[in-house]
């Protein structure tokens, strides 16, 4: 068993719950939701633990943008820049299973499913 | 350290803007279908290799019809199974692209499979891949060349017989047996260990263009959880129980190392040797079109229709021909029959001052018409006010129309007289050229060598033509 240092983020509305994550993921930590998302699927949803950042369910998931993995979250999260004020700043979790976390620097909620609106420091 | 995230590849587009309707975050294939798989390992390796902005990706018929929704890349859709064609013009005229054929196996082994063995064949520089899902998706899942012996589909509803069908196909064989192509694989995507081997053959697919080797092949075993009736896990299983028995995996050709670089530049002569070569060079003619006597608000849409070999359509061309040189839009369509002489033929002329939006003419504005089921047939359509110029030397019949020009010509008669009734196409543009205002009758005598390149046939026509032209004057009057 790998160490948990990552973290999976699901994109709720472009997952179209067709399991192939559940199923590939070796530490197995997702799930199908028993919500729908706005298409009438149940998303896929991290257990909210235990994610060690392998990206296999990345490479099986057959949605460009539904599954984001951050292979080393802990550092990821400390790098995180504040999109409102463009300082360094720190990110914490809210709610690992929906991937929601709080910026430290202002304050405002962080969807992490939305990778490519984020940025952190090298 | 650095931060490494894996998420949706700027090979993307952020929303699929292409994609009717209100979803733009997902796309159109079902779910577990293997097609996203394969198009987020392409935009992963297109991004990787910095080859997005120089990719043209040409998609097919089939489920991935739509891939241009999704690439932030060039895009072409092609004719079903036409892919390597278009693929192989893009890349001969844009050699420094990268040019990638993506098919389904209905679309690249049934329809197009010609395309490809000559794509392959001629070693074109460019990389496919080949979705091998063992069935017609799209349409609802028939039997394809690849379904295997056995498989129930909606053609093959009792499953696919040896009798009745044969065996399937099995594409990478068939093109590894090729001289030209450098790089054959065949992959699945099933698992994680085998999506990870899918993953270094598309990678190595697209470097082998990249570093200009040759015509690669990459194909890919991948779900069809709808067509197979199937969950997706379902579909995985079934790919590693039984779609790979039949297809084996493996490298079926690696030459790339071995091979030296194509020289891809366009060995192309330069445009005036063409002229030269087709005889365009004589053909110009220097003509003041400032000094043209002809009006300044000319719209004709024009129908020529007769029997084949009346010169129906040449008459039609040297219109054009002629339009051209006066500086005018023109367009020329033919519609013919399979016969070269006899049967019917008409062509649709327009010349305009302006652009010429579609080259159809529905409602001439002169119809010509050259023998009796053509005045009959076209009669109606012409324009209140247009003319009909008809040859009464051939057609017993008269316009019943009151509200057109009727303007009745026995040029077969003219032609016979003059020596040949071949010329009576001739005699007829002379009384247009009197007749109208948009032929500049020494335009036209300039343009007649060009056509008529023998001496003696350049005489007769020219006689015709002024005989045509001095009775179009006579009626003009």
């Amino acid at each position: 068993m790998g160490k948990a240092r990552g973290l999976v983020a699901v994109n709720i509305e472009e997952c179209k719950g067709c399991k192939l994550c559940v199923v590939a993921c070796p530490v197995d930590v997702l799930h199908l939701a028993d919500s729908f998302n706005t298409h009438g699927y149940s998303p896929a949803e991290y257990d909210g633990e235990g994610c060690t950042g392998c990206g296999v369910c990345y490479y099986a998931c057959p949605e460009p943008g539904a599954i984001t993995v951050y292979k080393n979250w802990l550092e990821a999260k400390d790098a995180y820049i504040c999109q409102e004020k463009q300082v360094p700043s720190k990110l914490v979790e809210i709610d690992s299973v929906k991937g929601i976390a709080q910026c430290e620097a202002c304050g405002k909620q962080v969807i992490l499913s939305n990778f490519r609106t984020l940025s952190f420091t090298e | 350290m650095s931060i490494k995230i894996l998420g949706k590849s700027p090979g993307f587009y952020d929303s699929y803007e292409r994609r009717p309707g209100s979803n733009k975050e997902q796309t159109h294939y079902c779910p577990g279908c293997g097609h996203g798989i394969l198009h987020k390992l392409i935009a992963e390796a297109l991004t990787d290799f910095e080859a997005a902005e120089n990719c043209v990706f040409v998609s097919p018929v089939g489920c991935s019809v739509f891939a241009y929704y999704y690439f932030n890349a060039g895009n072409i859709q092609s004719a079903h199974g036409r892919a390597p064609a278009v693929a192989t013009g893009v890349k001969r005229a844009l050699p420094e692209s990268i040019v990638i054929s993506y098919q389904g196996d209905g679309d690249l082994a049934a329809i197009g499979g010609n395309e490809i063995l000559h794509a392959a064949n001629r070693g074109e520089a460019m990389t496919v891949f080949f979705v091998n899902n063992a069935i017609y998706g799209m349409t609802g899942g028939q039997m394809a060349p690849t379904t295997l012996i056995g498989q129930k589909t909606t053609t093959t509803p009792y499953g696919r017989t040896l009798q009745n069908e044969g065996y399937p196909i099995r594409m990478a064989e068939i093109i590894s047996s090729l001289e030209s192509p450098v790089y054959v694989e065949r992959v699945m995507m099933a698992d994680t260990r085998s999506i990870a081997a899918a993953r270094k053959a598309v990678r190595k697919g697209i470097k082998n263009q990249i570093e200009k080797k040759g015509f690669s092949f990459v194909e890919v075993l991948s779900t069809c959880p709808t067509g197979w009736k199937m969950s997706a896990p379902q579909s995985e299983e079934w790919i590693k129980s039984t779609l790979v028995k039949n297809f084996p995996l493996g490298v079926y050709k690696d030459i790339a190392q071995q091979v030296e670089p194509l020289n891809l530049d366009l060995n192309l002569a330069p445009p005036e040797r063409v002229s030269k070569l087709i005889g365009l060079e004589k053909d110009k003619l220097e003509i003041d079109t400032a000094a043209l006597t002809i009006n300044e608000n000319i719209d004709e849409e024009i129908k020529i229709a007769g029997f084949g070999g009346q010169g129906v359509l040449s008459l039609g061309v040297w219109l054009s021909e002629i339009g051209m040189r006066e500086d005018l839009e023109v367009s020329w369509i033919p519609s013919y029959g399979p016969e070269m002489r006899g049967g019917t033929a008409n062509c649709h002329v327009k010349l305009s001052r302006e652009n010429i939006g579609s080259p159809l003419v529905t409602h001439p504005s002169i119809l010509i018409a050259m023998n009796r089921p053509s005045l009959e047939k076209f009669e109606d359509d012409v324009l209140e006010g247009g003319i009909i110029l008809w040859d009464n030397s051939l057609i017993d019949v008269e316009p019943k129309r009151k509200d057109i020009k009727n303007i009745p010509i026995p040029a077969t008669q003219i032609a016979k007289e003059m020596g040949n009734t071949r010329i009576s196409n001739v005699v007829i543009l002379g009384v247009l050229a009197g007749l109208t205002e948009f032929l500049d009758p020494m335009v036209v005598q300039r343009v007649l060598p060009l056509i008529f390149k023998k001496r003696h046939l350049l005489e007769i026509n020219l006689k015709a033509f002024q005989k045509g032209l001095e009775l179009g004057r006579e009626l003009s009057d």
